[in-house]
């Protein structure tokens, strides 16, 4: 966990009072809508169908017990007591009321929780690996550099007012969790030969209306140089990036038309002329940072505790045990997921009592530590391999030991048109119709890893694009369509997937899903043989004929 | 930012406007009566572009009390009982779709 200073708390509670002085000016008519719309996206607050949407960053995933109490306390008193994970390490709530926005957010700042920069055309929540820190072989803990990057831009003033939003990811392990390369920067934390940190850079990544796998830039800078080198690219950014049509201003869109070499030769330009100013970071502030950062006092425990060795007679323990628990970098514990997708419910949703049973579950077996993965799933990153059979039945109890963590039913979505102003057919409801279909256990772990996401209009906030099986959502004549892609990815192996043909209607989705399903059962190498790898062996025309030889 | 009575207005059937509340952002819909009425039966019905642009005039005018108006479709039945025009406002009348998850 990252402990907060006065500066940081400072910040945040002046920010909860500017909010409230301009909510309180609006609703007295001092300020149009005009006039406070941009303040209020700076701060996370959107308007949707039915109501605002309050968007709060989880900076790098992590979540301390008693900040996912305060969250449920915010879901019970302000909205409708649930909140819902992000694909961005955000959690948004749907129903709160302009009126007492300014009271959720004092309540959130005590705990030090803030809504800046989660919407407008500024730096959003810089993201990482939700097992950051805990990962076997990873390179070290990229939380460090994302607490100096959020720092660093958090109220920046040439990154205030961008041609459109940017988003950092940043992950140091060699299997990417933090989907870095659809970011608008990624950042892959490694070592030189000198055993020096530093990154590879990748620029221009992003999904939407205009998918891109992000390019590298450069294949190491320092970690002294990377405030700079960051920066470097956001003033290229600003200068060259539109600003006089939304659906070109991104980074991903200078990055295409320029060619990364003239983009990289512009930044290195930029670079060579700051990079050894006030930006160059010394020893003493990463490891201030770094200090900050609290870890567990870990036990000498054995590999097998008896415990696990018992429990193993169990086999539902077992069945979640082999797919919600992973291997921990300290011997004798582990990670937990804590999947967030039961059947027939919305993905990414918690209750106020779950968030509050999992805290006390996180205090009780996990040092008091939670963590939220981009794909809407939490996680438990310090549990006592003796304490997993304690921890299944108490998550069992709220309704959480779903065993089904990247399987058919892990799907990724978006709100859709049940709530998003933007979304042009609904995501949730396909999502729960498909987990209805392969809700049983065996079913889906024959059938293995397999993502599906699915977005509700092209803005693509359910990352469809990348899903091993994309859903996406289109209206035409006042219908809902779906189209269909499949073979992407979004780990370090990222590629978009490809349509497999026309839309089909919504009450046909999870039935071409079966089609496609089935035709990977009999299409496959092996059992081992992954669903995208069965397409990127094959491409898509066996799947297209099955789904539209009788549609 | 483009105000919605600079944007050419057409209308193909009966429509209504309809906005949300600026203290809570509820649905909100504008009554014949120069005012806001969360009901959809309440709204007033226009049919022609003039209608419509003089009653979303009058909308727009009212920044205090709502956001964004807008003119939205709407299906009127022979015995006048009014129902959204399509699936947007249909939400947007009667809540989500799926359940939610404090109520499942």
């Amino acid at each position: 966990m990252y402990a907060y200073d006065d500066i940081d708390r400072t910040l945040v509670n002046e920010r909860v009072a500017e909010f409230r002085d301009q909510v309180k000016r609006r609703l007295s008519g001092e300020l149009t809508e005009d006039e406070f719309k941009i303040l209020r996206l700076q701060n996370g607050v959107y308007l949707q169908l039915h109501a605002y949407m309050y968007r709060i960053a989880i900076p790098y995933g992590t979540l301390s017990s008693e900040q996912l109490r305060r969250l449920a306390h915010v879901a019970r008193r302000y909205d409708r007591g649930y909140g819902h994970f992000t694909t961005r390490q955000n959690i948004q709530f749907n129903w709160i009321k302009l009126a007492e926005l300014p009271d959720a957010m004092a309540d959130l700042a005590e705990v030090g929780i803030q809504s800046m920069q989660t919407s407008g055309n500024n730096m959003r929540n810089v993201t990482s690996d939700q097992w950051a820190g805990v990962a076997p072989g990873e390179v070290e803990d990229p939380r460090i550099w994302a607490e100096l990057l959020r720092q660093f831009t958090t109220l920046h003033p040439e990154f205030s007012f961008l041609p459109r939003k940017f988003k950092i990811a940043i992950t140091a392990s060699a299997h990417d969790r933090a989907a870095i390369k659809i970011h608008d920067i990624g950042l892959r934390l490694l070592k030189n030969e000198q055993g020096e940190t530093g990154f590879e850079v990748l620029v221009g990544g992003g999904l939407g209306r205009s998918p891109f796998i992000a390019k590298t830039i450069k294949p190491f800078v320092h970690g002294h140089d990377i405030l700079s080198y960051v920066e470097a690219i956001l003033r290229v950014y600003n200068q060259y990036g539109r600003r006089d049509n939304i659906y070109k201003a991104r980074i991903k869109i200078l990055v295409h038309e320029l060619g990364i070499e003239t983009f990289a030769a512009e930044v290195e330009e930029e670079w060579q002329q700051i990079r050894d100013g006030v930006l160059k970071l010394d020893d003493g502030i990463v490891e201030d940072i770094r200090s900050r950062f609290f870890y567990p006092a870990y036990e000498t425990l054995p590999h097998m505790p008896d415990e696990l060795r018992q429990a193993a007679h169990d086999p539902k323990f077992e069945a979640w045990r082999k797919n919600s628990v992973v291997a921990h970098k300290v011997q004798g514990y582990a990670i937990v997921t804590v999947s967030l997708k039961p059947i027939g419910k919305p993905p990414g949703d918690a209750t106020a009592d779950q968030m509050d049973a999992l805290a006390d579950i996180a205090d009780k077996y996990s040092f008091g530590e939670i963590r939220v993965g981009h794909e809407q799933n939490l996680a438990l990153p310090h549990v006592r391999k003796r304490d997993l059979p304690a921890v299944w039945k108490a998550l069992d109890a709220i309704g959480l030991a779903i065993p089904n963590v990247n399987l058919v039913s892990d799907i990724i979505a978006c709100p859709g048109l049940d709530y998003c102003s933007l979304a042009n057919a609904r995501s949730i409801p396909i999502a729960q119709e498909i987990t209805r279909r392969f809700a049983n256990h065996d079913t889906a772990n024959l059938i293995g890893r397999l993502h599906i996401n699915i977005s509700g209009c092209i803005n693509a906030c359910g990352h469809h694009h990348v899903g091993h099986i994309g859903i996406l959502g289109v209206e035409k004549n006042n219908e809902e369509f779906y189209q269909i892609t499949i073979g992407g990815r979004a780990d370090e192996g990222a590629v978009l997937g490809t349509l497999i043909g026309p839309a089909v209607p919504y009450a046909e989705v999870a039935d071409v899903v079966e089609d496609i399903v089935e035709a990977y059962l009999a299409l496959r190498a092996s059992p081992e043989e992954l669903f995208v790898d069965t397409v990127a062996r094959l491409g898509v025309e066996p799947f297209r004929e099955r789904v539209y030889a009788t549609r | 930012m483009t105000s919605p009575l600079q944007q050419k207005i057409k209308i193909t059937g009966p429509s209504i406007i309809t906005a949300n509340r600026t203290w809570d952002g509820a649905v909100i819909y504008r009554t014949g009566t120069k005012s806001w009425s969360d009901e959809l039966t309440d709204a007033a019905i226009v049919r022609t572009a003039d209608e419509a642009r003089a009653l979303l005039s009058e909308a727009v005018a009212d920044d205090l009390n709502a956001i964004g108006p807008y003119i939205a479709p709407v299906e009127v039945a022979t015995d006048g009982a009014v129902k959204p025009g399509n699936m947007r406002e249909h939400i947007r009348l009667t809540g989500t779709t799926i359940a939610l998850p404090a109520q499942a």
